[in-house]
């Protein structure tokens, strides 16, 4: 990179250059002074675990091309395992987002075992249904879940990290301490897309045929990125139950499945940020457009179609896109 | 897979295949032996069941009845994965790339199938070999100015050479390529026949083809087909001399 011939746009070129070769720093050092930024941190919180949410539906919608309508569960019962295993089991919160996770991913193996053998819309019903299934379970498991009032208590008591003090009801340090586990997560995704499967999954996106050719066993590479993909949905769903102290029941609802769609599409599927990116800027619009009007849906709707419709690489996708046409001009 | 090794080793046999696709009879009781090394092709007008017959070989569909061996392991109904490592690569009719991904990705993946399937965490850069045998693929097929470039765009006979040098990434045995030609224009259609025949002096090659002209000058093996029956099966001077191919196929002038 010669710095010493610098033209109008250089500098730009410079921090996306930076970004793609450093794509989990480049989150984090956002991430870190993200909370400042927000009108309150709550907000901030939110837009935390639902990026990371979004970015797991991403690996597997964006990556392997496979649009699932029924991720609620997987945040669900992320946040619903969680919560059970604080309030009944009375675990350390710890120990009960680890259970959280796993609990996740083994639905994801259950799910993702029916409805890998279907393709295009009829994976997305098969999902849609399957996802409801598990929503009136834990609806209906009203000792354990609480039913319609969602399950109430989810407290992490204080405690010290490395002699530091955490007090979780004050909000900049949850938002540190959930920063902490997105970051392992994001870290984690950056890992599996640089690896050999992370190229797997993107041959399936864009060829079947061709990737069974070349020798690979699809329904299981679909399998394993379902089942990563949920447990990582799962680890939101965790976050978000430690966040909110109890586990609203509408956490499994499909609207919740429908979130994430939008989220992706909205900032850009099969991209790193666009995930977060779209996470953001939805909730950031439920945010100020709720305080003008009750028909916040309305607006966030009206954005998402001009976005669908004139830009479908999303709002990081379409940035992305504007910067390498502005470097093969260059070239 | 024992058996004697030398140029009459038979590589792939198809035993009494019949397939139909509802009352349709598509192939009746067809049985021929593919030897190691050679190239051959298989030909026959429109409808005569060849791409179901090429179909059945390279495991995208079960025959209704008899059965495909490959080096004496019986591999019908096997899935597509397994007939690819077992060592028979395909290249489609329609061709099918990786097209979002660049001309090297798409030969690197291929090639990674030997090395890592199920791997999450390892970085992919750390595989030994692999990126230099997809430029060396590349290379071959006469791609290699164009490494860089997304698949989606090149030329439709780039395209056919990209799919070329994915089917030979895991270094198969077998190659089987249906209409590897088509849509091809009259230059292109030169280089994809020396390619073939090229790769046959390692491999055993079945073409399916349309144009009987393309394939006389450079197969050893012609096995012809018509209306789902075996019509002749020899070399190209014993196919054009039969009566029976001269009447259903020459004779249209093709």
């Amino acid at each position: 990179m010669d710095l010493v011939q610098a033209r109008p746009g250089a500098a730009a070129n410079v921090a996306f250059q930076w970004i793609a070769r450093h794509r989990v720093g480049a989150v984090l050092v956002f991430l870190l002074v993200f909370p400042l930024l927000m009108p309150y941190e709550a907000l901030a919180v939110n837009i935390l675990i639902f990026g990371l949410y979004a970015v797991g539906f991403n690996l597997l919608f964006g990556y392997t091309g496979m649009l699932s309508f029924g991720h609620a569960a997987f945040l669900g019962v992320g946040s619903y395992l969680t919560g059970i295993a604080i309030v009944h089991a009375h675990l350390h919160w710890l120990l009960a987002i680890a259970i959280g996770v796993v609990s996740s991913a083994l639905v994801g193996v259950l799910i993702g075992h029916l409805a890998i053998r279907t393709r295009g819309i009829y994976f997305s019903m098969v999902t849609l249904a399957l996802g409801q299934i598990v929503y009136y379970a834990f609806y209906k498991a009203e000792r354990w879940t609480g039913g319609e009032n969602g399950l109430r208590g989810v407290i992490v008591p204080s405690f010290d990290l490395f002699g530091v003090h955490v007090d979780f009801t004050n909000p900049i340090s949850k938002y540190y301490v959930i920063f902490a586990f997105v970051t392992v997560a994001l870290w984690f995704v950056s890992r599996i897309l640089a690896s050999p499967f992370g190229a797997v999954i993107e041959a399936i996106r864009e060829n079947e045929l061709r990737a069974a050719a070349c020798g690979y066993d699809v329904a299981q590479a679909k399998l394993l990125v379902f089942v990563l993909s949920a447990g990582i949905c799962g680890l939101a769903g965790a976050l978000r139950a430690l966040h909110l102290s109890v586990v609203p029941i509408d956490s499994l609802h499909y609207l919740q499945s429908g979130q994430a769609v939008i989220m992706c599409l909205l900032g850009g599927m099969g991209t790193f940020f666009g995930p977060f990116v779209g996470a953001a800027v939805f909730l950031y619009l439920e945010d100020v457009v709720t305080t003008l009007t009750r028909h916040w849906m309305a607006v966030v709707g009206v954005v998402f179609m001009v976005f669908v419709l004139f830009f479908p690489r999303g709002i990081w996708g379409s940035l992305l896109a504007q910067w390498q046409r502005s470097l093969e001009l260059r070239a | 897979m024992s058996g004697e090794r030398g140029a009459t080793e038979v590589l792939i046999e198809a035993r009494q295949i019949s397939h139909r696709f509802g009352a349709f009879q598509a192939l009746a009781d067809i049985s021929v032996q593919f030897r190691a090394k050679h190239l051959c092709a298989i030909i026959g007008p429109n409808g005569a069941g060849k791409s179901t017959f090429f179909n059945i070989l390279s495991g995208s569909i079960k025959p209704t009845s008899g059965s495909v061996v490959f080096q004496g392991i019986d591999v019908t109904g096997l899935a597509q994965h397994e007939y690819a490592r077992l060592g028979i690569a395909k290249s489609f009719q329609i061709t099918n790339v990786f097209k979002q991904l660049s001309a090297h990705e798409n030969v690197r993946v291929a090639v990674q199938m030997r090395h890592a399937r199920f791997d999450f965490l390892s970085p992919r850069k750390a595989l030994q070999g692999v990126a230099e045998r997809a430029d060396l693929l590349l290379e071959r097929v006469g791609l290699a100015s164009v490494r860089d470039k997304t698949a989606g765009v090149l030329a439709h006979g780039q395209q056919r050479a990209l799919e070329v040098a994915m089917a030979l990434a895991a270094d198969p045995q077998l190659l089987l390529m249906d209409e590897p030609t088509a849509g091809m224009s009259p230059e292109e259609t030169t280089v994809m026949m020396d390619l073939i025949a090229r790769l046959a002096t390692e491999r055993t090659v079945i073409l399916v083809e349309h144009k009987m002209k393309l394939v006389m000058g450079i197969c050893k093996t012609l096995i012809v087909l018509h209306h789902g029956q075996l019509l002749a099966q020899g070399s190209p001077e014993q196919i054009r001399a039969n009566p029976e191919v001269r009447r259903v196929y020459l004779g249209q002038g093709a």
